[in-house]
């Protein structure tokens, strides 16, 4: 079919602008390009965590600033915690990754102490051994205390791992290189390297969890309430409260990590 | 394993390959000050090792980070160091002091140095080693007695630059371990000041051992002023190293810290053989006693008169102890440093493995790889002063 006049004037149009488009769509870029260059270079580190903490549209996490409470007498041993967080966050099965893990302290009359943590406590504690000696015994959940001065942020070589907005320490697994510095630097053994993927892996506070507005897993877990979670800051959260009406404790405080995973009714055995 | 440790600590973080990381770097820094006596300090006895000293600390320093590459889970991504350096990590800086090190500290001064020569063997040469010698000249091929000068005035203020330099490598070094406040066995000030000395220890011992055999290959004869004062000056280093230690340990005991128990099994069980029999003992008290003994630079002609032949046995013995001494100190911080908990209620265990990119065999030819690369240096730069080889270009500096 022969092309009507109008088609023609119209295909022309369409060839002229489409060429200019392009030619300023060109040119745009190469300025967008210049212009942003210096911005990625220098941005590489802070990427990650902007996009960490802008995942869910609307959550602002200006707003927030995340601790833990963790009341010892509370804590049965039950493990279900280590099970939830393990099978939340794709952890290792094997026994030597954890995130949280439960600790058993025997506090013998001659202040001996035992601790142990078979498999986390996933798989329970044996029987205590000599009962009659044992002048105090209790369980002690352990994680990453997240800590507003943490070193395993400051000796990171590439900034791999950082601390956002709401106070959470996460590792940027597209960005650690696996040098096992971190892993060193943490007081609280919290930190291992994925043996699968060859970078630091840690406890999250399930910040994918957080950013939906759910507490984390091993906080929905636990049957007797012994992981209190939420604002450091406000009043009116379950945190606040708990740590109104405890004398709370944090552990290492003489190293200055300020640590935000507070314990109520803490023994000074427990390192 | 005893008693209890975090379930994280079961696998040891740090290797064998990180033992050999901060040895290397020692070598660097400790051949580069030797090279620095008598080329700043004008030591005149100790110039027959100086070219060999600058060769030697290319060589390791072009291995050192090698181990570090080898140990990180994703070395695909090591270059992260440099782009997106986080300034807060001591780590970070590596890239930065290494760099520093080699390109303006190293390759200028043994360029200055050896420019006159790389022109007169670029002439003298046929073929391709006339080329390579014109490259390594880079085209600067003016020997005039004023470029020259400026040759000899740059090299000095390199050295001068230089031994800062080498203190911040090896100092670094020793801070990365010195600045982990959650582990009492490395977090001590004087840890930096420690490695720099033992630093100096190993370099100086092993230049000592790589003088002697090079001159015995030769079938020259061993220039004994030089070795005696070498002796000396490893005396000197070692009585000072020995110092800091003995310090450091003391002052671990008098303070009695929380730590001091788990430290104390630490030492009794685990570091026994490599801390008490093969550093202090084998790499320290003996050698420090033969050395005090047979050197001439102490006492002169030595508390003991010796025959130079015997000296230099005893010379060779006590810097092969010295070098396994400064070798267990390095096992003995990275490796000691993670065999007990964090929570300071156990100890665990570390096996080295034999094969393995981690493994002994890896390690062990990291160890070889630098004195493959010296020996290429040699062939290339011939660092004797003491006349032509038959089958090298006459060396005239």
């Amino acid at each position: 079919m022969p092309e009507s006049p109008d088609t023609i004037e119209r295909d022309a149009e369409r060839t002229d602008s489409d060429s200019v488009d392009r030619r300023e769509f060109l040119r745009d870029l190469l300025g967008a390009c210049s212009a942003a260059a210096p911005v990625l270079w220098w941005g590489t580190v802070s990427v990650p965590a902007a996009a960490a903490q802008g995942a869910t549209a609307g959550y602002d996490p200006t707003e927030h600033r995340y601790g833990m409470g963790i009341d010892v007498r509370k804590c049965i041993g039950c493990a279900r915690c280590v099970v939830a967080c393990k099978t939340e966050n794709d952890v290792p099965e094997e026994p030597h990754f954890f995130n949280t893990w439960i600790e058993r302290y025997v506090i013998r009359r001659d202040h001996e102490v035992d601790v142990d943590s078979p498999n986390g406590g996933i798989d329970g504690f044996p029987p205590i051994a000599e009962p009659a000696t044992v002048r105090r015994t209790f369980f002690v959940p352990k994680l990453c205390n997240h800590c507003d001065n943490p070193p395993c942020v400051q000796v990171c070589p590439v900034g791999a791992t950082f601390i956002t907005k709401d106070g959470v320490v996460l590792v940027d697994e597209g960005y650690c290189i696996g040098c096992r510095y971190c892993v060193q630097a943490c007081p609280y053994g919290a930190r291992y390297i994925h043996p699968e993927k060859h970078v630091a892996g840690k406890c999250t506070f399930c910040y994918h969890r957080l950013v939906d507005g759910l507490v984390p897993a091993c906080v929905e877990v636990c049957p007797t309430g012994a992981r209190i979670f939420g604002e450091v800051e406000e009043r009116a959260t379950p945190l606040a409260r708990f740590m109104q009406f405890n004398d709370v404790q944090v552990l290492k405080g003489h190293l200055n990590t300020k640590p935000k995973a507070y314990y109520a009714n803490l023994d000074g055995e427990v390192r | 394993m005893q008693g209890y440790i975090y379930p994280n600590e079961f696998e040891l973080q740090w290797s064998l390959l990180i033992v050999l990381y901060p040895y290397l770097t020692g070598l660097v820094a400790g051949a580069f000050i030797l090279a620095s006596l008598e080329r700043v300090f004008n030591v005149k006895e100790v110039q027959p090792t100086y070219r060999l000293s600058l060769l030697t600390a290319l060589a390791f320093l072009l291995v050192a980070p090698l181990p570090l590459l080898a140990h990180l889970g994703h070395p695909e991504r090591s270059y992260e160091i440099f782009l997106t350096p986080n300034t807060n990590s001591a780590m970070a800086m590596f890239g930065f002091v290494y760099a520093w090190y080699l390109a303006v500290v190293l390759l200028l001064e043994v360029w200055f140095d050896y420019r006159k020569d790389m022109v007169l063997w670029a002439r003298e040469s046929r073929g391709v080693r006339r080329w390579i010698y014109y490259v390594l000249t880079l085209g600067a091929t003016d020997i005039s007695e004023k470029s020259l000068r400026f040759d000899d005035s740059a090299g000095r203020w390199i050295t001068v630059i230089g031994i800062p330099s080498a203190f911040l490598l090896h100092g670094y070094v020793g801070f990365i371990f010195g600045s982990i406040k959650a582990n009492p066995w490395w977090s001590s000030v004087l840890m930096p000041v420690v490695f720099l000395f033992s630093a100096m220890v190993s370099g100086i011992a092993l230049v000592l051992v790589l003088y002697m055999l090079t001159t015995m290959f030769r079938w020259r004869k061993i220039d004994m002023a030089c070795l005696d004062k070498l002796a000396q000056f490893l005396f000197y280093a070692l009585v000072v190293d020995f110092s800091l230690e003995a310090l450091d340990f003391i002052h671990r005991l008098y303070e009695s810290e929380e730590s001091i128990e788990i430290l104390r099994q630490l030492i009794e069980s685990r570091l026994f053989i490599s801390l008490i029999v093969l550093q202090v003992v084998m790499g320290t008290v003996i050698p420090l006693i033969a050395l005090a003994l047979v050197s001439p630079g102490l006492k002169k002609g030595g508390f003991l008169r010796t025959p130079p032949e015997l000296r230099q046995i005893i010379y060779l013995v006590a810097a092969v102890f010295i070098q396994i001494g400064i070798f267990s100190i390095r096992w003995n911080v990275v490796i000691g440093g993670q065999l007990f908990s964090k929570s300071l209620r156990g100890l665990t265990v570390y096996k080295v493995e034999l094969l393995g990119i981690e493994g002994l065999a890896m390690t062990i030819g990291l160890l070889l790889l630098p004195f493959v690369i010296l020996w290429v240096l040699v062939k290339l730069l011939p660092p004797w002063s003491d006349g032509p080889e038959p089958d090298t270009p006459p060396a005239s500096g």
